[in-house]
């Protein structure tokens, strides 16, 4: 009677402590994602203290966070930025790391080609410097994000020493209204649990709601686990997850392949697996989502309104909200849908996979992004998704309705690059965090699917997406 | 990593939940590729009134006389009180390296984002969980107090008040060996090399897809 997360620790580790269940661990990790923000100061330690990679075949290297999305013939103009890409190039090449440079066709958000490339398996341990490796969980694998003293330890060992979480399953059952997806379900369940909720678990996305999601949801899913505190999210292993990964670069083949399914097949929990919290939603309940603050857990749903503080009786959150209003520029019992914006930003690791994009041009198919909009983004999470969508013509769309059409990379989700939001702007975007400045120091984020990124684009403000056929 | 026996230090309060980490150090300063050099930049837009970018000149920037770490009677804190789920959002260590770079030793909240509270231990940070009541109190003594400062003794795992008063706190055993002895955790790792090498080439044999 094992939790799916008790098979997959079981599975990894090399040494225990003690033989107390939250003994320090040391953990086998299986696959190390790699980027330019987190890895320089492990690169460099690493060096001087005379080691190398424990296994190089382990690694897949891509520069994300600081790529310019627009016309990359001239390179990365801004120095820093450039520094960093560079370093990260030079350390690849230097150890003979496989990485996708910027202008390989397979360079793309980390989370978004991982998975791509069939480099994500069920029954892993991977690991990146990034707190949305949570993502890579939708394979039924271990997967969470990492400090860069913790990238210097995978480097040097193959291994972490960490304790063992608590395991939290979250069950949404029913079948989710049209035009609901799995960031209403992310943004919903942060919203149920708060965004401490999930700290000290891992938790995993079951029921009849989740085994519906196609392996983009549930990566959107996953991505989100982190946003509920939770280092680890995952999805029990499939047909569905068998089927995305058959054929992929990295994915075994032949007489493997079956040996390999064999194993991924036992890769969920036992019926009588106890878990230590359940959390139960219902999926019909669910509805558009939209965050009014600058946490996830500052959300509600598009037919609501932007909550009182005066109503609530706690005083450090009470402070909280009233700071996030003021920081938000917003007024207690605004409806949502009154609130106008002033960019739009579609993509991320989160939402910016073919599945995403699809949603959205079928939002904007035909219309033209509102006059009050100054700028409307669509950023694919790799070159692979942009050159799907450009075959299926989505590129076409979003042009002619007044989006921009951009090169793969992290963009505006956090804004390390020149796509940001400036002080006041005020942003829908489909990323994951609505922290202060998050977007540009100043800039207001909404979190929300992509249709209702889509949907507001087109409107000038926040409108249901079932209302319009999303 | 610094050996860490006892810390007296000055207590700051920063009076807010759910601080984040693009709050403790925004993302534009996550280009550098060093480790050091992070505190300037702590908290980089509420401390200061302008906009920061790397490779400003703090002296040459206009800090927020309202924010509490630019209070005159908190210079040189070492230990910082904050509210809960304090590091929550990324993985950067480079919030953990700021804190320290600034000068803080320990970090005291009723609850802290995982990865941030096990960053910390990594750099030799000492994030401490207490009670939320407890937390209320010292929030309110601190602030009544002027040079008000605790004793952070790892060895007995106590918070000393200047009253005397001691609150106990829960540290890992292995991460309390590591942080008193100021050990290498890889240096520790590789002291089961062997079992990883067996460990390894077992899982070769099992699941070959896995090293393609």
């Amino acid at each position: 009677m094992q939790t799916l997360y008790d098979k997959l620790w079981n599975q990894h580790v090399v040494h225990a402590e003690s033989a107390e269940p939250d003994s320090m661990t040391l953990i086998y990790i299986d696959r190390h994602l790699v980027h330019e923000v987190t890895s320089p100061q492990a690169f460099e330690s690493l060096k001087l203290a005379g080691r190398k990679p424990w296994r190089l075949d382990s690694i897949l290297a891509v520069a994300d966070h600081n790529v310019p999305t627009t016309d990359r013939s001239h390179g990365i103009h801004d120095p820093i930025s450039r520094l960093q890409v560079d370093t990260l190039d030079q350390n690849c090449d230097e150890l003979g790391i496989t990485e996708f440079k910027m202008q390989d066709l397979r360079q793309g958000i980390v989370h978004v080609i991982g998975p791509e490339q069939g480099a994500t398996l069920p029954g892993m341990t991977v690991v990146c410097g990034d707190s949305h490796t949570s993502t890579h969980g939708a394979f039924g694998c271990l997967a969470f994000g990492i400090g860069t003293s913790e990238v210097e330890h995978v480097l040097a060992t193959q291994c972490l020493l960490m304790k063992k979480s608590k395991a939290m399953r979250i069950s949404v059952d029913g079948k989710l209204g049209l035009g609901i997806t799995a960031k209403d379900i992310a943004l919903a369940i942060i919203g149920e649990i708060g965004t401490a909720g999930g700290t000290g678990y891992a938790i995993e996305f079951s029921g009849s709601a989740i085994r519906a999601l196609s392996m983009e949801g549930r990566m959107t899913l996953c991505n989100m686990a982190i946003e509920a505190g939770a280092r680890a999210g995952m999805v029990a292993v499939d047909d569905t997850t068998i089927d995305y990964i058959k054929g992929r670069p990295f994915a075994p083949q032949g007489e493997l392949w079956g040996r390999a399914v064999a194993y991924w097949r036992t890769l969920h929990s036992d019926n009588d697996a106890i878990f230590d919290r359940t959390v139960v939603l219902d999926a019909a309940q669910i509805k558009p989502q939209v965050t009014w603050g600058t946490s996830p857990e500052m959300v509600t749903t598009i037919d609501g309104a932007v909550p009182d503080p005066a109503l609530i009786s706690d005083e450090v959150k009470r402070h909280d909200m009233q700071q996030a209003l003021n920081y938000m520029g917003l007024y207690a019992n605004t409806p949502i849908q009154q609130i106008t914006l002033d960019k739009v930003f579609i993509g991320s690791c989160t939402n910016s996979r073919i599945e995403d994009l699809r949603a959205a041009a079928h939002v904007v198919k035909g219309k033209h992004v509102a006059v009050n909009i100054k700028q409307a983004l669509v950023v694919p999470g790799s070159g692979l998704v942009k050159k799907q969508a450009e075959q299926e013509g989505l590129d076409q769309i979003f042009l002619a309705a007044g989006f921009e059409w951009r090169e793969p990379g992290c963009s505006m989700c956090l804004a390390m690059n020149d796509d940001r939001l400036t002080a006041g702007e005020r942003c829908a975007s489909t990323s994951n965090r609505n922290f202060e400045g998050r977007q540009g120091p100043g800039g207001r984020t909404h979190l929300v699917s992509p249709a209702m990124a889509a949907a507001a684009a087109i409107a000038g403000h926040f409108v249901d997406v079932r209302k319009i056929g999303g | 990593m610094e050996k860490f026996h006892t810390v007296t230090g000055l207590v700051a309060p920063l009076d807010r939940a759910n601080v984040d980490t693009d709050a403790i150090i925004p993302k534009q300063f996550l280009k550098s590729i060093k480790r050091s050099g992070f505190g300037q930049n702590l908290f980089d837009e509420w401390r200061y009134l302008d906009h920061g970018e790397p490779g400003m000149d703090p002296i040459k920037r206009q800090p927020n006389p309202e924010f509490v770490l630019n209070q005159p009677r908190y210079q040189g804190a070492q230990i910082l009180l904050a509210r809960a789920n304090f590091g929550c959002g990324s993985s950067r260590e480079h919030a953990p390296w700021s804190l320290q770079d600034f000068g803080f030793r320990v970090i005291i909240a009723p609850s802290f984002a995982d990865i941030f509270f096990n960053n910390c231990f990594k750099i030799g940070l000492l994030p401490i969980i207490l009670d939320a009541t407890v937390l209320d109190r010292l929030f309110e003594e601190v602030k009544s107090t002027a040079g008000y400062c605790l004793t952070v003794d790892l060895q007995k795992q106590t918070v000393v008040t200047p009253k005397n008063e001691a609150f106990g706190f829960t540290v890992d055993a292995f991460r309390k060996h590591c942080l008193v002895n100021g050990l290498d955790e890889i240096g520790l790792t590789l002291q089961h090399t062997e079992k990883i090498k067996q460990f390894e080439q077992k899982r070769r044999t099992e699941q070959p897809w896995l090293f393609m």
